[in-house]
């Protein structure tokens, strides 16, 4: 059929982008532009021509809903069948489960915090471009938060540890880490925020947790997170590159910028990299089957992608960060110092834990020829032991903690792998001890900040993690059980070992039912 | 150096000697013995004799690994917060002259954790 | 030297073409196929050309529906109506 069309001549990607961001802002009048955005100028960043900020992708908010309801629609189909067809049972193994505990607990409260974060800066910048990059972020963090949370949803009807997460993430131990990760970028301004978040969460840790880590989900049936970790990385895609795009126009707009901005780098890598021990201790251990380890993801996320980055910004002169030299003597013995660490204070985690089979050591030997078999396959060893002697090794006191990345102090020194490292300073008549130099190094260039830091075992000294009512100078009063019933950690279900679970139990009991007729 | 910030950046440490109802903490860690993945913290009666430290909070923990039982504790070596220690076992945590939030660590010559390979 | 780019996209239906047509656009490309996506590298430089996917896909493509499927990528992005670029070079 023949039908007359008046094609408008549509506009190009630049004008559209022009119009519906620039375009939405305009000058106040009867305010000074300060008061109206008072945030932006205190951490000491210069700005000459907001103008000159431009977002490279260039997304203007109708595009924005098009794709992302786009998204949504794939992702719940996804969702669905799964949930629809008992795919919880189609997994690998039981094991696999932990990852997604893991995952829920750690990982979707911080996509709600940097929810927060970007929305909360999205009001402070006084250019509509940033503003509008902002929001976009802001919203795109809730949705991953949602979808994570929906997804995990489904394995919460059948599996332990997931039904308290948010409580889990706001005083487990162990929650603590991320948690405070995330603080102490939302308390610094805008700028610190958005190089923190921007570039050492969304372009070094979310590549590693959600590409080589989803992909492993994926290779272990997980549909579940497979969609919704893809999902909300297409978003990482854009976030990066706002995150870098940020911190190349900081260092274009005065040379006051660049020693502020490579400290932030250099605490955020650190930061950062101290964060993805969790990661790594997943990536090598909590997979049943595994695509590739952390040491080769790192290879190509860190290494290749970090090195590529800092060649870019050398015009600016900005340099690597110092850190990264520890950062590559640890890359064979970090996923090993945390599984070691989390067997052995299983007591108090909400996810279940186990001893390397035979086969995974001799994977984890071929993969970390230097470290495995000399460091960490003996203790591995004498734990098997003494659970086959009925009397399985537990620690159940409390860890000594870092002050600023609040991990307990497990890290060795660097290139000495049988000597665990501590620091110390002293800061108006109090002592405070580190993981590391470059934990101490954070600390010292903003102690009022980080005394604050609320350390998880002494907040249990200190009476703080009990249920209100508790009356800790009751006869037969027990510290222990009191403090995991306010952590809401059921203990023999939530905690402990992998084998001998309630979980391991119903999944294999659901999955002969799912093959068998009675 | 001062926290950059909109107004006065000043607060309390957090975990002053005060707020832990008289008790103070004490970590220990046992040098060459991994298999215990990093030092431990006690809230600790300062008037605790220091053998009593050892006996109680440090051998439920520590007492899992074989070179526990039968340690020379004379020929231990002790460090506090990095420098050298020599505690008196019947002083308590307070005469001993240790103050809150100290690290100690030990190490046992002659122990050196499984097959004496520091595990 | 030039540093490495990468463009990760999730395997499905819809990238398939679009896989092809990069390949094609980028001889010095490489397909490196993981679980349920492929990340594609190139040193220095890649594009994505709109012409070139149209052709493949026989219909209107725009370049932004890429994001629907994008996983990740690496160097500085710089996009248009017509071509998406990746690139570390100046």
């Amino acid at each position: 059929m023949d039908m007359p069309v008046t094609k408008k001549k549509k506009l190009g990607l630049k004008e559209r982008y022009a119009l519906m961001t620039r375009g939405l802002g305009w000058e106040p009048s009867y305010q000074p532009i300060d008061d109206i955005f008072p945030m932006d100028r205190f951490e000491g960043i210069k700005i000459h021509d907001w103008d000159a900020w431009e977002d490279p992708f260039r997304l203007t908010m109708d595009a924005y809903w098009k794709y992302q309801a786009e998204k949504e629609r794939k992702l719940y189909a996804i969702v669905d069948a799964f949930a629809q067809s008992n795919g919880h049972l189609t997994l690998s193994d039981a094991r696999y489960i932990n990852t997604v505990k893991l995952f829920v607990n750690g990982f979707a409260p911080l996509e709600y915090m940097s929810h927060r974060g970007f929305a909360h800066i999205g009001r402070q910048f006084r250019d509509v471009g940033p503003r509008v990059a902002c929001m976009m972020q802001s919203l795109d963090e809730m949705r991953h938060s949602q979808t994570q949370i929906h997804a995990i949803s489904n394995y919460n009807r059948y599996y332990s540890g997931m039904a308290e997460f948010r409580h889990h993430h706001d005083y487990l131990p162990y929650l603590q880490v991320p948690k405070s990760f995330f603080e102490d970028a939302a308390t610094g301004g805008p700028f610190e925020f958005i190089v923190a978040i921007g570039f050492a969460f969304e372009y070094v840790l979310t590549n590693l947790v959600f590409v080589p880590f989803i992909s492993g989900a994926a290779y272990n049936g997980d549909m579940g997170a497979m969609t919704f970790g893809f999902s909300a990385q297409s978003d990482e895609a854009r976030h990066m590159t706002l995150g870098l795009e940020v911190i190349k126009f900081v260092l274009e707009q005065d040379p006051v910028n660049v020693p502020i901005v490579q400290k932030w780098l250099n605490k955020w890598t650190w930061r950062g990299v101290r964060l993805l021990t969790l990661v790594a201790m997943m990536q090598d251990y909590m997979l049943p089957k595994r695509v590739m380890s952390w040491a080769e993801a790192w290879e190509i996320y860190f290494e290749e992608n970090c090195g590529a980055l800092f060649r870019d910004l050398a015009r600016y002169g900005i340099v690597m960060p110092p850190c990264v030299e520890q950062i590559r003597l640890e890359r064979d013995h970090l996923s090993h110092i945390a599984w070691c660490h989390f067997y052995q204070a299983r007591g108090t985690s909400d996810f279940h834990v186990w001893l390397p089979s035979k086969e995974d050591m001799d994977w984890l030997s071929a993969k970390y020829p230097d470290t495995f078999d000399r460091y960490y396959r003996p203790r591995y060893e004498y734990w098997a032991k003494c659970e086959a002697e009925g009397k399985p090794f537990e620690a159940t006191a409390v860890p000594m903690q870092c002050q600023v990345c609040q991990i307990p102090m497990m890290f060795t020194e660097p290139g000495d792998p049988l000597t665990l490292c501590q620091r110390h300073a002293d800061y108006k008549g109090e002592q405070y001890h580190f993981c590391s130099d470059h934990c101490r190094d954070i600390f010292e260039d903003e102690p009022e900040k980080f005394i604050q830091s609320k350390i998880a075992g002494h907040e249990v000294f200190k009476g703080n993690a009990f249920r209100p009512g508790t009356d800790p100078t009751a006869e037969g009063f027990n510290p222990a059980a009191e403090a995991l019933a306010f952590f809401r950690i059921e203990h023999g279900r939530d905690n402990g070992l992998h084998n001998g679970s309630t979980d391991e139990r119903n999944f294999a009991l659901w999955r002969g039912l799912a093959k068998a007729n009675d | 150096m001062a926290v950059k910030a909109i107004d006065t950046y000043e607060f309390e440490p957090a975990d002053k000697a005060e707020n832990f109802h008289g008790a103070c903490v004490i970590y220990a860690g046992w040098d060459g013995h991994l298999l215990f993945s990093s030092p431990y913290a006690w809230p600790l009666p300062p008037d605790l004799p220091f053998a009593h430290f050892i006996a109680g909070p440090m051998a439920e923990i520590f007492g899992q690994h074989p070179d526990w039982a039968g340690i020379d504790w004379n020929s231990a070596v002790w460090t506090r917060n990095g420098e050298a220690f020599a505690p008196d076992m019947q002083a308590s945590i307070a005469a001993n002259g240790l103050s809150h939030k100290d690290a100690l660590r030990f190490r046992t010559p002659g122990r050196d954790g499984l097959n004496g390979a520091g595990i | 030297m030039s540093s490495t780019v990468f463009l990760a996209l999730q395997a499905n239906d819809d990238t398939r073409h679009v896989i092809d047509a990069i390949m094609a656009d980028n001889p010095a490309a490489s397909l490196d196929p993981q679980p349920a996506m492929v990340r594609i590298t190139a040193p220095g430089t890649l594009v994505v050309r709109r012409e070139t996917i149209e052709e493949l896909v026989g219909r209107d493509f725009d370049l932004q529906e890429l994001h629907v499927n994008m996983i990740s990528l690496s160097g500085r992005v710089d996009e248009t109506d017509d071509i998406f670029t990746l690139s570390w070079d100046r």
